[in-house]
This record gives structure tokens, sequence and C-alpha cells, in this order.
């Protein structure tokens, strides 16, 4: 099998040097502190330290065709926002020194697979010439006062750390040399430092661990950062491992229901046949709290709570109990219903055809996706009179810590959240469901609990990425000369904060521009990519009565992994496709002749070079292209499908196969600086994945307020055997912007996107539900949603290998 | 309660439970060894993935009255006892090839990845990507690439 990763000697992997001399540092200055303690500390204020005065620079425009109209993502984009919500805090954060030269650093931003510790490892190591194993990097408890700042999502966190943490490292080394000055008795300025140690020309040298307290400062004091220049950096822009890599691969990585807490006993909930049902009553509580480990049996709001010496003791205890239910809000909806109101809420074309101009339309209709990890909701609470304490993963442990508090009766502070690494995310933690649940049955039992939800909980009663459908039109004669795209989704849950940073940073940043939170979102990730003349782009939701708006009110979505980009994109993609063959051309080459700027235009170019496009293929074998622009990387994929009967058809037990992708590129210009090339890969070939996996086979199916799926082997994402056989990410130099790209959503819209081109090539039918397999008839029974959980196997020797 | 003795990572363990607990929770919730990971308990993610006399498994389907005092269950925390070392050259190649994102599956992958390739072994082949096709393990973060690159690696080790 081929390399799947690029090498980095290529001239167009990433390289070090990408752009490094474009940085204008020189008209910056970067301010922190060094704070009074015992040992070293350095801080620096969040979104401080820096002026960001000039907008990312926009690249050439390009092109035949007429201009777009300016869309706002355009000029300012969801990244944008979010680095900027992080701004307006005078909170600090600070980097320690022990007295072994060891760097501490508790992050506000929560790992969840995406790497940003390894990434803040590096940019601390860089910035004080520290080996990385000598910098440790925590999650930190919910800080209150850090506001919009503590939050992981829109893939900002880079982007919105990258001169904090670098400034407070500067400070610290700074303070280091001067310290070392004393000691060695030379200029600090003829003082070098590498790997934690710093030697004079005389070549004596002191160690950062010998240093430690004596650069402590005796008081609190302002002082100006000196930043390394970006051409010099030796960590930062190197393929990196992740430094929490041998933990994971020797089991000692802890998940919130690894963790130890005192009498936190294993905790499952009984939940609901309908999405959010309620219980009414219970008959036979007491016999099953007799049952072998159970300890506890409670009703809460959200279903019935057991507690016991383990989960499978729970497991079957959450099955035994006998429980009337009322009906949920969504009871009458199914797949169709909301298919139709979706339509409905479509509203007509606002650009008027002309006589002059042939018009196209089409429409199309993405199902509801699941968003869960592999890591299931699991929360540990243990709830005292006068206090809470709470472990979880928690994107945004303030909001958790301020509904948690308010659930309770209590105030604020009197709850501590602690923020433990996640088995995943994709969107789903930036709820706290499961924390809130846990808080609710540790306070209603009075002992405490670890909670955890089972996979079909997680399937059928958590957050999904909302339905959808997109509908578009084109006015043309030589060229496009309008071009209008309409969303009509169901209701994104934005209530977990991450919305309300961003509507109210576009209010403070843009005065004039007024959007809801979902507005704003996809106002922000819809910029234009071809010159189509008038351009309009318009969102609406429906499922939006407040009474959808109320905890457990209408459908449990959320912003899965891309929010609205992979619908958006997959059908302007697809749509230019077909505008390529009625204006009687070749997808790529009416994509070069329309596409607005060179950046478009170059990964464009890289990806159908790398793919092959247009090389001859085999009958049912076809190559797709999409591009996208978010998160300040310009993308274009590459998809090569195989709809061969022979590949289609393929059996695998309890799986499915169908199409399959068999070679994919995903090409990007990041905006500025890569900082770990290892884990953009990692971040490229994971998004590819969720890409093509929600085009071809992962969605879940809706029945009068039931969803069918309740395991790994009913939502299909995708398995060894879906893999392609080859995937190329390529990385070309990065653009002038003084922002970092955001990686962890990246890969996923134009990889969706490709794939629904490659099908339309291979088969000359051009999709209009996703995934591709939707409509098909269920290829498995789906369990019982009474008794709620499936049955735990006994034949598991059977399989063994 | 009944009392239920096996070899867990090279030592016997004696536990006080009721014969229907899945394995899996006695290994985790009353042992307190937590490599093993819960990511269905159906047989289906393939998470909990262990070996039982070297072959792997998946503790969350068995039942612990289904396993005796000869019984040789290893987690991922004793796969490098298996072969005296720090790290088994399976862990080694995963570390080598960065296969790790947010790490909740890889346990189980690892021990999949080690006993796909004895199993080949055994039958006198070396590994095929079919194989590695019918390896059955969930990476919802979607390391499958850097899977199948560690696994053709660390078999070349093993
Ligand atoms: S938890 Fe055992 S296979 Fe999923
Ligand atoms: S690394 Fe996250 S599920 Fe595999």
């Amino acid at each position: 099998m081929p390399a799947h990763r690029a090498d980095p000697a290529e001239p167009d992997a990433v390289s070090p040097d990408t752009s490094f001399s474009k940085e204008p540092t020189s008209r910056r200055r970067f301010l922190g502190y060094l704070l009074a303690a015992p040992t070293l500390v350095a801080a620096a204020e969040l979104g401080g330290g820096t002026g960001f005065g000039a907008p990312a620079a926009n690249a050439a425009e390009t092109g035949a065709g007429v201009p777009p109209s300016p869309q706002l993502a355009d000029s300012y984009d969801l990244t944008d926002a979010l680095v900027h919500a992080a701004r307006p805090t005078a909170n600090l954060i600070t980097i320690t020194l022990d007295e072994n030269g060891h760097a501490h650093f508790e992050l506000h931003r929560t790992e969840v697979g995406q790497g940003i510790n390894t990434t803040v490892a590096m940019l601390i190591a860089e910035e004080m010439d520290l080996p990385l194993d000598h910098v440790h990097v925590t999650l930190a408890d919910a800080r209150p006062e850090l506001m919009t700042n503590q939050l992981t999502g829109g893939s900002s966190s880079v982007s919105s750390i990258y001169y904090p943490v670098r400034t407070a490292a500067a400070i610290a080394k700074g303070k280091l040399l001067e310290a070392a000055s004393l000691v060695l008795g030379e200029q600090a300025n003829f003082l070098s430092s590498k790997l934690g140690v710093i030697t004079s020309r005389a070549g004596r040298s002191v160690s950062y661990g010998d240093l430690a307290t004596k650069a402590a400062s005796d008081s609190t004091k302002q002082v100006e950062a000196n930043l390394k220049a970006e051409s010099d950096f030796a960590i930062v822009g190197k393929p990196t491992r992740r430094i929490d890599a041998l933990d994971a691969v020797t089991g000692r990585k802890q998940f919130t229901t690894d963790l130890d807490v005192p009498g936190a006993k294993p905790t499952m909930v009984c939940r609901p046949p309908t999405i959010n049902g309620t219980p009414q009553s219970v008959t036979n509580a007491e016999q099953v709290r007799r049952m072998p480990g159970i300890t506890d049996v409670v009703t809460i709001s959200s279903g019935v709570a057991v507690r016991g010496e383990t989960y499978g003791q729970c497991i079957d205890a959450v099955n035994a109990l006998d429980v009337k239910w009322s009906p949920g809000p969504v009871d009458g909806e199914s797949d169709a219903t909301v298919e139709q109101k979706l339509k409905d809420a479509t509203p007509p074309a606002v650009i008027p055809p002309t006589p002059a101009t042939k018009t196209l339309e089409r429409q199309f209709t993405f199902a509801f996706v699941n968003g869960s990890a592999l890591g299931v909701n699991a929360a540990i609470a243990d709830v005292k009179p006068d206090s809470a304490e709470i472990w979880s993963t928690l994107k945004i442990p303030i909001a958790a810590q301020q509904n948690i508090a308010q659930a309770l009766g209590m105030a604020t502070n009197q709850v501590t959240v602690h923020v433990v690494s996640g088995g995943g995310s994709f969107g789903r933690a930036l709820f706290h469901d499961a924390a809130l649940e846990a808080a609710e049955i540790s306070q209603k039992i009075g002992k405490p609990v670890r909670l955890m939800w089972h996979r079909a909980d997680d399937c059928r009663q958590g957050r999904v990425h909302p339905m959808s459908v997109g509908t578009i039109r084109a006015s043309f004669n030589g060229d496009v000369v309008s071009f209008e795209q309409h969303l009509a989704s169901v209701r994104t849950d934005f209530s977990h904060g991450l919305g309300d940073a961003v509507s109210s940073t576009v209010a403070r940043e843009l005065p004039g521009v007024s959007y809801t939170v979902s507005e704003a979102i996809f106002a922000l990730t819809t910029p234009s990519l071809y010159n189509f003349g008038i351009t309009k782009t318009l969102l609406t939701e429906t499922h939006q009565s407040p009474e959808n708006n109320r905890p457990r009110g209408g459908f449990n979505t959320g912003s899965t992994r891309n929010v609205y980009s992979p619908d958006v994109v997959t059908t302007r993609e697809l749509f230019v496709d077909e505008l390529a063959e009625k204006m009687g051309m070749d997808p790529y080459d009416f994509r070069r002749k329309y596409v607005k700027n060179e950046s478009l235009l170059k990964v464009l170019d890289k990806a159908a070079e790398v793919g092959g496009y247009g090389k001859s293929t085999p009958d049912g074998v076809g190559h797709g292209i999409a591009l996208h622009h978010e998160y300040k990387q310009t993308m274009a994929c590459f998809v090569e499908l195989d709809c061969r009967p022979e590949t289609v058809n393929r059996k695998v037990r309890d799986g499915v196969t169908g199409p399959r992708v068999t070679r994919g590129v995903l090409v990007t210009i990041p905006g500025h600086i890569v900082i770990n090339p290892l884990g953009l890969e990692a971040m490229m070939q994971g998004g590819f994945i969720d890409g093509f996996a929600q085009a071809l086979t992962a969605s879940v199916h809706l029945n009068n307020g039931r969803i069918a799926e309740a395991s790994w082997d009913n939502f299909f994402y995708c398995r060894q055997w879906n893999l392609p056989f080859e995937f190329t990410p390529v990385v070309l130099p990065a653009e002038e912007s003084e922002i970092p790209a955001g990686a962890g959503e990246m890969g996923v819209a134009p990889s969706f996107a490709a794939t629904a081109c490659a099908y339309r090539a291979a088969t000359g039918k051009t999709p209009t539900h996703f995934p591709i397999n939707h409509n098909d008839p269920l290829p498995f029974e789906p369990y019982p949603h009474e008794p709620p959980l499936p049955p735990s196997p006994t034949n598991g020797l059977d399989y063994a290998y | 309660m009944p009392e239920h003795t096996f070899k867990l990572n090279g030592k016997p363990v004696t536990v006080d439970t009721e014969d229907n607990v899945r394995l899996l929770w006695v290994i985790r919730d009353l042992l307190g060894v937590t490599g093993p990971k819960y990511g269905c308990g159906i047989n289906v993610c393939k998470a909990c993935t262990c070996h039982i006399n070297g072959k792997a498994f998946n503790p969350c389907s068995v039942q612990v009255s289904d396993v005796g005092p000869d019984d040789e269950i290893t987690t991922i925390e004793g796969l490098a006892d298996t072969v005296e070392s720090d790290l088994h050259p399976m862990q080694e190649a995963w570390l080598d090839h960065d296969v790790v994102q947010c790490g909740y599956c890889q346990p189980g992958q690892i021990m999949a990845a080690v006993a796909t390739v004895r199993k080949a072994r055994d039958e006198g082949r070396e590994l095929s990507d079919a194989d590695i096709e019918g390896i059955r393990n969930v990476c919802r973060c979607g390391t499958y690439f850097r899977i199948r690159e560690a696994i053709k690696d660390g078999a070349t080790r093993m």
C-alpha cells in the first residue's frame, strides 16, 4: 500500500520555512507579566499581547466571469470571530517553572483528540528553548473569569492562543536569561539558551532548574516580551508526535469513566423510547433496587437512574425497569415529515430570472447524522449539601458550571468543574448533557455517581447533526450571472454558549451587522468561491418555536464537526458540476475558469495533478473534485470512487460496503504557519474519512420520534473495509496571514462534496439524498426501543481469534 | 456471592460477584484495570479487546463464570510483559506512526492488531490487506490509515 503521508522532504509537502519571513512582527508589541511567586511564573493576557490590525491579505483575484457580490465570510470569518471572542478578558494564562527546570501550563482548552496539548507544549518548548518533554500541559478547571476564552470550538484554539502562549513563554525565557547573567557574570545578550540550559560565551552554564527560584519575581509587574522570529523556529513547524501517545498505547491515559473518585459507583439511566420522552411512573423501582449489585434507583427528569457495583448490573437493572413514558416533543416526526417541513420552509428565489438567461435549480436532502464520539457521554458528580464537584469532558466548562449550579440551587463558586481529556468530541462535548444529569442524580440520592451513557443512549438520545435541505439556483448565459443558495435546516442547538460568543463578537466587531446565533455562524462559514455574479446565501431554520428551545424540547441537535458546511459545500460543488455540464464544460475546467482567486486556483490544480484528475478510469469509476475555504484554510479535495458492482456488492458481516473511495487527495493552503505538520495531517485524514462516510453511509433514521440506530453496526461510520487504499494530504506554503489556521474540522466538507461529485461522475446519476444509501431498506434489524438497551451478549468466546 | 478466579496480566485474581457479570466490568469496575474501554457493550466496537490465552476477544460479551483459574487474560496493561519488555513491538510501531488521536480506541486496536498478526502466522502466512480489513475495531477519530501502516510495521518487528 502506498504511503499515506506527505514526505516532509518533498517540495510540496509542509516545509518548516513556510512563510516565516512574512510575519510582520516588527510593528507589534507583546506585553505580558511576571507574577510574584516562589519560582518563576510568567503570564500573558489571553487575546492580549498583540493587536490584530490588518485582516488576512486576500489572495489576488482571478478568473473569468462576473465577480461575486461580497459575502461576510470573504473578509471576516468564524475563526476571526472566535479569536476576537477571546480578547476582552483581563485574565491571565500562566507558565510556571519548577525547580527541576520543567514548565507547567494549565490549558484552558479541552484535549479531545485534536492534539491541542501537543501543539501548546510545542509553542512553549520553542519559545523557552526547553526540550518538549520538560513541558507539562494539564487541563484547567472551569475558570468563570475567562468567559468566552475557555471554549474549545470552531477549530479556533490554535488561532486564539498562538500569540498569548508564546508571549508568556518568551517572558519566562527573558527572565531566565536575566537571572543567568548574574550567575554567569556575562551580559544577557551574550548568553545562549538551549534545551533548558543557558551557556555563556566563556562556556560556563546553568540549568533552568537552578534558575527557577533565582528568576522568581517578588512583585507582579508588566514586562515586554521578546518573541522569537518565526524564521528561528526549531520545534514549531517540525512534524512532532503527540505528547500523550505513550499513555494512550499503554492504557494509562484516563478518560472520565476511568477516574477513581471514591464512592462514585457506576450509574446509568433508563431512557424513553422516543426522543426526549419523560418518565410518568415506575411500577417496580423497589424490586429493581434489590437486584444484585444495585444500590439506588431514582426517577430524574430524563428517565430513571440506577446506581450499582458494575455497569453490567446497571444495564440489567435498566432493562428490568417497568416505566410508563409520556410522549416526547417530536413523536409525530419521521424522516419524511421533517424533510417536508424543510422544503416548505424554503423560500422562493429572490433574484428574478431575466428573459436573456437560462436557469438551473436543484435541491438536496441531508439526513440526520449521529455525532457521538467513541467515548460515550460520561460524567462523575459528587454533590454534597453545600458544594458539588464534577468531572467530565467539557469544551465549555464555564457554561456547565453555571447551569449545574443553577440546577442544584447553588452559587457558581460552590460548584467545582474538572475538565477531563475526551475520547473524541466532534462538537458533542460543547454540551454538558451528562454532567448536568450526573449532578441531578447525585443530588437526588446524596451519593457520588459515575454516570455513563450506553452506546444505544448516545445513538438514540444523543445529539445529531440536524437534517437539512439545500436549494440552489443559478442563471447563466455565456457566464453565470446570478447564484443563490439556501439551506433549510432543523434548528442547531447553540445554547451551550459558543454561539453567543460568536454573535456577540460579530455585533461588537462589525457594527451594523445584526444576526441571530445561527445566522452569524452560517454567514461566517459561507464564503463565495466563484465569479458567479450576484451571489446570495441564506439560512432558514425549522423547529424554532419556544418549546423547541427549552431543554429536551425538540430534537437533540448540535454543531457536529463542521456545522453547516458539509451540507452547504456539497450542495454547491455538486451543483457546480451540473452547471458545468449545462454550459458544456468539464467540471475541472469550469472551476479553473470561474474560481475567484489564485489560492483557489492553486489548490484546485494541485489536487487535480496529485489525484490524476481526468485520467481514464474503468466504467463505474469516477473522479470528483471540490473546493472550500474555512478556518483560514483554502482547500481542494480529489476523490476517486469505485461504483462497480463487484465493489458495491462486497459482503461484510453486519457491515455496509457500497461504493468505495479508492484514492483521496486533500490540498490546503493554511492561513499561517503550521505548528505541527504531523497533527495537521492527522486532522486532514480524519476529516476526509468523516466526509466520505457522510456522503456514502453515515446517517440515522427517524421514525415517529424513534431513532432506529443503536450500535456501530447500525450507524455506518467508516470501518477498515470502507477505507480508501490511498490518501495524500498536501500542505502548500502558507498564506500571508497573522492567524494560524484551524484544522479539527477542515476536511469534512470538501471530502463530502468531492465524494458526491465522484459518484455523479462514476454513475452518471446526481444523488438527491445524502448519504446516498439513506433511503435503501434498513440494512439491519433495529434493536427494540423498550427495554432501551440491547442485551449484553454471552457468546464472546465464540468470536475469539 | 460466588467466587471467580482467573489470571489477569500474569497474576491470579479472585472476585466475588454474580456469575453473569460480564468480564469487562469485572476487570474495570471491580479490579480497577481500565485499559480496556467501553464503546458499545455488545461486541461491536471492539474498544474492549483483550486476549484470552493469547487470542483476541471482547470481555463485554463473556460472563465471568465462563473463565476459570487456568485462563490467562491479558489487557493492554499486560501486553508488554508478554514479551518481557517495556513496550510490545506493536506499541512501539503505534508510537512511531503517531497513530493515536483521542486514544480511546487504541488499547483495543493494538490488542486486535497483535492477535491478527499472530493468527496469520499460525496459519502459516504473512499478514495481508484482507486480514487488516477484517479488523472490526471502530476508530471514530479516523486514525485508520495510520493503523494500517503501524500494523504492517509492527508485524515485521514481532
Ligand atoms: S465494548 Fe466490547 S466490543 Fe464494544
Ligand atoms: S483515536 Fe479516538 S477513537 Fe480512535
